[in-house]
């Protein structure tokens, strides 16, 4: 029995857009305090193919790149590669030693200290989420293990943390976004600062050191693992202008990010407390760090 | 029954397909560029079949944006709602408008959703107010052609008895 009613559609129109206004209402309300039970996963779980099928042009660029590669350039790379692998053997040599002098030393001075950490490779799915915020989706999530407040890191320097998970991607804000900051240390003297992001991809702005602090251009930025989030003695960024201001408190301070944050493509996520390091069988991409010897 | 559900089988499709042009990563200057999709898609099931697709589902849509792009849950579930309000309150008159009259009106939407979603931003600490804010709008109101095209050709070629 379907008979169409032309005239008893249920509420009306404005009942209807009240009831959504309100529940959208309720429902910023509750996400801004991050209590949305389940639903934004669901949610975002659904939307995950489509971000999926958005970075298909990417990924296919990069396979026809792939392919179409000569092999004298192939041979050319393999022989850097090589070279690069040998020196970085060398280094790690000479690391080793060192780690076990430090602990040693460590051990002397009575203070834990721990660098063996926990890292997951993870790639950038080539979407734009939201145009003027400096966030970027990877395609790992909580089912290895990824949880909110993790540090990410690329080759060449730090990235940013992670601020959303879901079974199957993670959401990363990055260290220029305008609301991210990170406390780093100067490595040359050792002097404390923060970070901010400035919302431009390759600048950071240190605001709060006063005029005749010491530092100059070129001064290389590590993390200082003060706030716990980042471990300490990552390389953040260069200082590239130091501009003092006789007329203000603090100085103008501008740093450039290591990490060549609009190029990325894997990212390195980083366990670094103990409690919190998932087994991860069968991924050859991670290691589990080596047991801590005093 | 079997036609309803094609019809929200083409919604959904054209709906993603507008979510996926969204989230599509272009290079800088033309990501600031690139238009609300979704909005334009959604304005076109509101005035095409306003009977089936109104603000109930708008609302969903703009969750499952929300949760695809992530600020805030719930912000361009709002957003939606209204504009899919607006259009199917006027969907009589504004689906006989001819297309010069019917720009300036889908400006008008994209305008009010940009101001109304910059509000909502700013409510939550983030005050960024850049000229090239705005020019989604403008880049949406031309590409409203190719939604009425595109979806017009989707519609009659799987639904051609409606």
């Amino acid at each position: 029995m379907t008979v169409k009613l032309i005239f008893a559609r249920g509420p009306s129109l404005e009942t209807r857009l009240l009831l959504c206004l309100v529940l959208s209402g309720l429902l910023m309300v509750a996400d801004h305090r991050g209590q949305t039970f389940g639903l934004r996963t669901l949610l975002t779980v659904a939307a995950y193919p489509v971000q999926w099928l958005a970075a298909a042009p990417v990924r296919l660029g990069g396979w026809a790149e792939e392919l179409f590669t000569s092999h004298r350039e192939l041979a050319t790379e393999n022989r850097r590669l090589r070279r690069q692998v040998a020196e970085l053997k060398r280094r790690t040599l000479k690391y080793e030693a060192l780690r076990k002098e430090n602990d040693r030393l460590r051990a002397f001075l009575d203070k834990s200290f721990k660098l063996g950490e926990q890292m997951l490779v993870a790639e950038l799915v080539a979407v734009d989420l939201v145009p003027y915020e400096h966030r970027v989706l990877i395609n790992k999530g909580s089912n290895l293990g990824v949880h909110v407040g993790q540090p990410v890191l690329s080759v060449d320097g730090v990235v940013g943390q992670v601020v959303r998970v879901t079974p199957v991607s993670a959401e990363v804000l990055l260290i220029t976004d305008p609301s991210h900051a990170i406390p780093v240390q100067v490595n040359r003297n050792g002097l404390r600062a923060i970070a901010i992001g400035t919302g431009d991809l390759g600048r950071l702005e240190l605001p709060h050191l006063p005029n005749n602090a010491d530092v100059r251009p070129g001064d290389l930025l590590v993390t200082s693992g003060l706030g716990g989030v980042f471990p300490q003695g990552y390389p953040v960024g260069t200082v590239t202008e130091v501009v003092p201001q006789p007329h203000k408190h603090f100085a103008r301070i501008q740093a450039r990010p290591l990490a060549a944050l609009d190029r990325i493509r894997e990212v390195l996520v980083t366990w670094t407390h103990d409690s919190s390091r998932p087994f991860l069988p069968g991924d050859s991409d991670s290691k589990p760090a080596a047991p801590h010897d005093p | 029954m079997t036609l309803d559900v094609q019809t929200y089988r083409l919604i959904g499709f054209t709906l993603a397909f507008a979510l996926a042009l969204r989230l599509l990563a272009l290079p800088q200057p033309l990501v600031l560029l690139n238009p609300d999709w979704v909005l334009l898609v959604l304005i076109y099931w509101c005035l095409t079949f306003p009977e089936r697709f109104g603000i109930g589902l708008a609302w969903l849509t703009g969750l499952w944006v929300d949760a695809a792009t992530g600020p805030l849950l719930g912000q361009h579930a709002l957003i939606y709602a209204l504009v899919a309000y607006c259009c199917v309150r006027f969907h009589t008159r504004l689906r006989v408008f001819p297309l010069g009259q019917q720009l300036p009106l889908i400006l008008l939407f994209l305008l009010g959703a940009q101001l109304l979603l910059f509000c909502l931003e700013a409510l939550r600490g983030r005050p960024l107010l850049l000229w090239s804010y705005w020019l989604p709008c403008l880049t949406g109101t031309l590409a409203w052609p190719l939604v009425l095209a595109g979806c017009g050709f989707l519609k009659r070629r799987h639904l051609p008895t409606i």
